[in-house]
């Protein structure tokens, strides 16, 4: 009877608990939501902002943090694909390759403005760079590059070592084994990883106030030649992402519509983080099937 | 029942004469070692071509070792010593292309593990790598190399569908096909059957008999019933040590040394 008893209080508690979390997310997520999305429209998310009249739209800070992401992704993907390849399939346990691991460790616990600042004063200030896009790309690969390469190291070591040996009794080389057949069983666990840190560089903001900068300066849409200033695709141009001018509203914004920009900016970047996530998951599941030949 | 010690120098160790035999692969003075662990003693063994050739022996008695030594798939977790004689040359020497050797060489290990591909491709992929790209000849061999694993009956129409539909049964034997569509010279498989049900095994069974035709076996088997039904040489092995090798009926009958003796009867392993 005590056994049974035991075991009954112990599955509540730990029901209350894991409905207690489930609770603050939905309660967080409603709240944003609900205050946010009244403010949502096609003017909010493409005009610019305004500094000191009400009608100020987000055109500019979305743009911005989606052209960060993606040059963040450009710099940091192929440097932690190399770097999980060589800690998966060919780093020897030596102390090089533990100094490497330690390494990667410490840099996925640097507080993301340490980051920033770092960014600052290495390449706005030292290197000369200014505030920036390019700073700003650097420094997020900073922050993201531990985590993928942690998640792509461990989706390939998540592929069976009889995969490996298969491939190697075939007369395949290592390199080929490792590509051929150990990288796309994995690729499905990468990509979800990959998408998940895009969601968390999407809402960072720390990293990048003293690196992309605070300003949405005027670009003009009409205007691809990334070597002109008022381009969207200049890298040297400095720029306000949706997060940091979350921040920034909240703590210096002058506008009459100050809490509806907040709002609704702060409903645009969970939306997007939400489909982050959630497109993760069915982009993984999709590239599974496809890859493997699973019906 | 504890295991009797017996003494490893009480050895009979077939020997072939060359000019009456044409031997596939030979091993000269194989030593293993994990690490500080000798795992391999002194293995000295002659296979004949298109036989098959069964290595038994308990759990650690260096089968496997033995077995993965030979087309050096134990290179990055064991040091090997010795020569291994293939074609009058020694695969073990650093020299040697070890990815052209294993099309030579080939392996089906314990656990199926076929590529997460299609059937076709498991077949095709290591085909195109190294540079088959007609077509036809390609489905050619997709279809001889399932027949030859009598396979082909049973996936003709599901050609497409992912490997992991199969049973397991199945999935060996794709392995299987996978392997002699390399048209290698000698078949070596780490208890291919031991994973499998009855009925799968004695159609893996019959597979190898049929392969026998024009491949070396070398099997791996825990499975006495195994060695006697199919293979015409057996080894055996004990710790690290091969005390006998011979004539598998001679093995199960009138074995000559007394741990094989003690073995087949079930006295231990």
């Amino acid at each position: 009877m005590k056994t049974k008893l035991q075991n009954n209080v112990a599955i509540t508690v730990i029901r209350v608990i894991a409905a207690l979390v489930v609770l603050i997310l939905a309660f967080l997520l409603g709240d944003i939501l609900i205050s946010g999305i009244p403010h949502i429209s096609w003017h909010f998310l493409t005009a610019a902002s305004q500094s000191f009249t009400s009608g100020g739209g987000i055109g500019v800070q979305l743009f911005n943090s989606i052209y960060l992401l993606i040059l963040t992704l450009i710099i940091s993907f192929p440097i932690s694909l190399g770097a999980g390849i060589f800690l998966s399939e060919y780093a020897p346990k030596n102390i090089f390759t533990a100094t490497v691991r330690m390494a990667i460790e410490v840099l996925s616990s640097l507080p993301s403005v340490v980051v920033g600042l770092f960014g600052f004063l290495l390449f706005v200030v030292q290197m000369d760079m200014g505030f920036s896009i390019l700073s700003g790309a650097i420094a997020l690969t900073f922050f993201n590059l531990p985590l993928l390469t942690r998640n792509i190291e461990e989706s390939l070591r998540a592929v069976p070592d009889l995969q490996r040996e298969a491939g190697l009794s075939l007369g395949l080389s290592k390199w080929k084994t490792v590509t051929k057949i150990i990288l796309p069983e994995a690729l499905p666990g990468i990509v979800t990883g990959v998408v998940l840190g895009a969601g968390r560089v999407f809402g960072e903001a720390a990293a990048l106030i003293y690196t992309a900068g605070q300003s949405a300066t005027n670009i003009n849409f009409g205007n691809w030649n990334p070597f002109n200033s008022t381009s969207p695709l200049n890298l040297m141009r400095p720029a306000e992402t949706l997060a940091v001018h979350i921040w920034k509203i909240n703590s210096e914004g002058v506008m009459p519509d100050a809490a509806a920009v907040s709002a609704g900016s702060s409903a645009v970047l969970i939306i997007a983080v939400l489909i982050f996530n959630f497109s993760a998951r069915v982009i993984g599941n999709q590239l599974y099937r496809k890859l493997t030949a699973t019906k | 029942m504890g295991i009797n010690k017996y003494d490893f120098n009480e050895k009979n160790i077939l020997k072939f004469d060359s000019n009456e035999h044409e031997l596939a692969i030979v091993t000269k003075n194989l030593q293993v070692f994990y690490g500080d662990k000798h795992a391999l003693f002194d293995g000295d063994l002659e296979f004949e071509r298109y036989k098959i050739t069964s290595l038994i022996g308990a759990s650690g008695s260096g089968k496997s070792t033995y077995l993965r030594s030979l087309n050096r798939m134990n290179d990055n977790v064991a040091r090997v010593e010795g020569e291994i004689l293939y074609r009058g040359l020694n695969v073990n020497s650093k020299k040697i292309n070890v990815y052209e050797m294993r099309k030579h060489i080939g392996m089906v290990f314990q656990r199926p593990n076929p590529f997460s591909k299609s059937i076709r491709e498991n077949i095709t992929f290591a085909l195109k790598e190294q540079g088959l790209k007609n077509k036809k000849k390609l489905e050619e061999i997709v279809e001889t190399s399932l027949k030859d694993a009598a396979l082909w009956d049973e996936v003709k129409d599901d050609l497409d569908k992912s490997a992991w539909s199969l049973s397991g049964g199945q999935q060996q034997r794709l392995c299987i096909a996978r392997t002699i569509a390399m048209k290698p010279d000698i078949l070596l498989l780490d208890e291919p059957a031991s994973a499998l049900d009855p009925i799968s095994t004695s159609k893996i069974e019959e597979t190898l008999v049929e392969l026998k035709k024009r491949y070396t076996i070398i099997i791996v088997t825990h499975n006495m019933q195994q060695a006697s039904r199919i293979s015409d040489y057996t080894a055996f092995f004990h710790l690290g040590h091969i005390l006998e090798y011979d004539k598998t009926k001679h093995i199960f009958t009138t074995p000559k040394v007394t741990a094989t003796n003690d073995y087949i009867s079930g006295n231990f392993g």
